[in-house]
C-alpha cells in the first residue's frame, strides 16, 4: 500500500502563491504563511527572515490540532479561527479546506478586523484553489519531471551516506 | 502526510517515534540532534513539562540535501508516552508517513508495551488506518539494563507482523540510526 502523499505542481502551485502574495497586500500583514495540519509549510509572503518557518510551521499546526481538541470537549466541531495576540506582533489563523491553514503574521501597521476580512476573503478562493488540487491528485507527474522511483533510490543512497 | 511539492522542488515526510513513556523516545532524538551536522539538521522543539517529561511532543527536522533537485526533508516527532497524554499522542500520530515503535527492554515494562502498541493500535484506528498498513518498525531500547526481556520474548510479546527490528541503547546511540534510516528507506520505498 502506498502512503498518502499530497502533490502539489507548478500550476497549482502559482495559484496559491499569488493568492497568498494578494493577502499580503490587502491585509498590510508582515507575513502570511500556508501550512497544512501535519506541519508542512506550503508557502509562505512576506517579511519571514527572521522566522524559523519550519519551527513556525510544526507549532501552528500543533496549536491548530490542540485547540481543535479543545473545541471538540465543549460539543463544536472544531475553531475555524484563532488569534493570539502578543505585545507587537499577532498571529492570525484561519482553517481552509483539506487540512490547510492559512496564519498571518501581522503588527501595528494594520488591525485584527482588516486582517480578518481579508483573511475571509482570501480563504473563499483558496479553499476552491486547494479542492482542485486535492482533487487531482492522480493526475500523471509531467514527463520532465525525474520518475518517483529514481528519487526513492537517491534519497535510499543518501540516507545510507548520511547514517552509514 | 508526505508533501511532494514539485514546483518549490520540496519533500517533507513524517515519522513518529511512538512508545510506553521513559521508554527513550527522546533519548533517541537527543542522539541524533547531537550527532548531525548543522547543515543536516534544524531547531529541535520540545515542548516538555517541568520534569523534563513530554508534554505534548519533540520535534526535529533532518534535512538530507538535495536529492535530483528536491530539497529533502524528516521530520521526527515523538508523541508523550505516559498514558493520560492520549489527545496529544492521537495529534501527532495524525499525518505520519512512518513510526518507529520504541519499546523498553526492561522486563518490569512488558505491560506497558503492550498497552502502548494497543493503544497505538486504537489511535490509529480513529483515522481508519491499521498499523498492519503503516510502515513501522520496533526498536527494542534499553538493551543494557539488567533484568531484560530476551528479544525472542519481546518478539513473540510485540512484533505480530514481523516487522523489522532494531536492538537499542539509546543513551550511547546504539541502534539509532539504524531504526531512523530503516524506516525512513520503508516510507521512501512506498512513495
Amino acid at each position: 500500500m502506498l502512503i498518502d502523499r499530497i502533490k502539489l505542481f507548478e500550476s497549482g502551485f502559482q495559484a496559491i502563491k499569488e493568492n497568498i502574495e494578494k493577502l499580503l497586500q490587502q491585509s498590510d500583514a508582515k507575513a502570511v504563511l500556508l501550512v497544512d495540519r501535519d506541519g508542512n509549510l506550503i508557502t509562505n509572503a512576506g517579511e519571514t527572515e527572521r522566522v524559523d518557518l519550519e519551527s513556525f510551521a510544526t507549532l501552528a499546526a500543533a496549536d491548530f490540532a490542540a485547540t481543535s481538541q479543545l473545541a471538540e470537549l465543549i460539543g463544536e466541531q472544531q475553531f475555524h479561527t484563532l488569534y493570539h495576540q502578543g505585545e507587537r506582533d499577532h498571529l492570525y489563523f484561519q482553517a481552509l479546506v483539506r487540512n490547510i491553514i492559512i496564519a498571518v503574521i501581522f503588527d501595528q501597521r494594520t488591525t485584527l478586523g482588516l486582517v480578518r476580512v481579508r483573511v475571509k476573503h482570501a480563504a473563499e478562493t483558496l479553499s476552491k484553489i486547494l479542492e482542485d488540487i486535492f482533487g487531482s491528485q492522480e493526475q500523471a507527474v509531467p514527463e520532465e519531471e525525474p520518475r518517483i522511483e529514481d528519487i526513492s533510490k537517491d534519497i535510499e543512497d543518501e540516507l545510507d551516506r548520511l547514517f552509514g | 502526510m508526505a508533501l511532494i511539492n514539485y514546483a518549490t522542488r520540496e519533500i517533507n515526510v513524517k515519522i513518529v517515534y511512538y512508545g510506553p513513556g521513559l521508554g527513550g523516545k527522546t533519548t533517541n532524538l537527543r542522539w541524533i540532534y547531537g550527532k548531525l551536522d548543522q547543515n543536516t539538521k534544524g531547531k529541535m522543539i520540545t515542548l516538555a513539562t517541568e520534569m523534563d517529561r513530554t508534554l505534548f511532543f519533540d520535534f526535529l527536522p533532518v534535512d538530507l540535501g538535495k536529492v535530483r533537485g528536491f530539497q529533502t526533508r524528516f521530520h521526527l516527532y515523538t508523541v508523550p508516552g505516559q498514558v493520560f497524554y492520549n489527545a496529544s499522542r492521537r495529534i501527532i500520530l495524525r499525518g505520519a508517513d512512518g513510526i518507529i515503535f520504541v519499546a523498553d527492554s526492561q522486563r518490569e515494562r512488558r505491560e506497558d508495551n503492550i498497552d502502548s502498541l494497543e493503544n497505538l493500535r486504537d489511535n490509529l484506528a480513529t483515522f481508519n488506518l491499521r498499523l498492519s498498513d503503516t510502515p513501522y518498525v520496533m526498536q527494542y531500547n534499553k538493551r543494557d539494563l539488567p533484568n531484560l526481556m530476551t528479544v525472542a520474548e519481546m518478539e513473540g510479546l510485540l512484533n505480530t507482523e514481523r516487522v523489522l527490528y532494531f536492538e537499542s541503547v539509546a543513551t550511547q546511540g546504539i541502534g539509532v540510526f539504524d531504526t531512523l534510516k530503516e524506516i525512513a528507506k520503508t516510507v521512501i520505498r512506498k512513495f
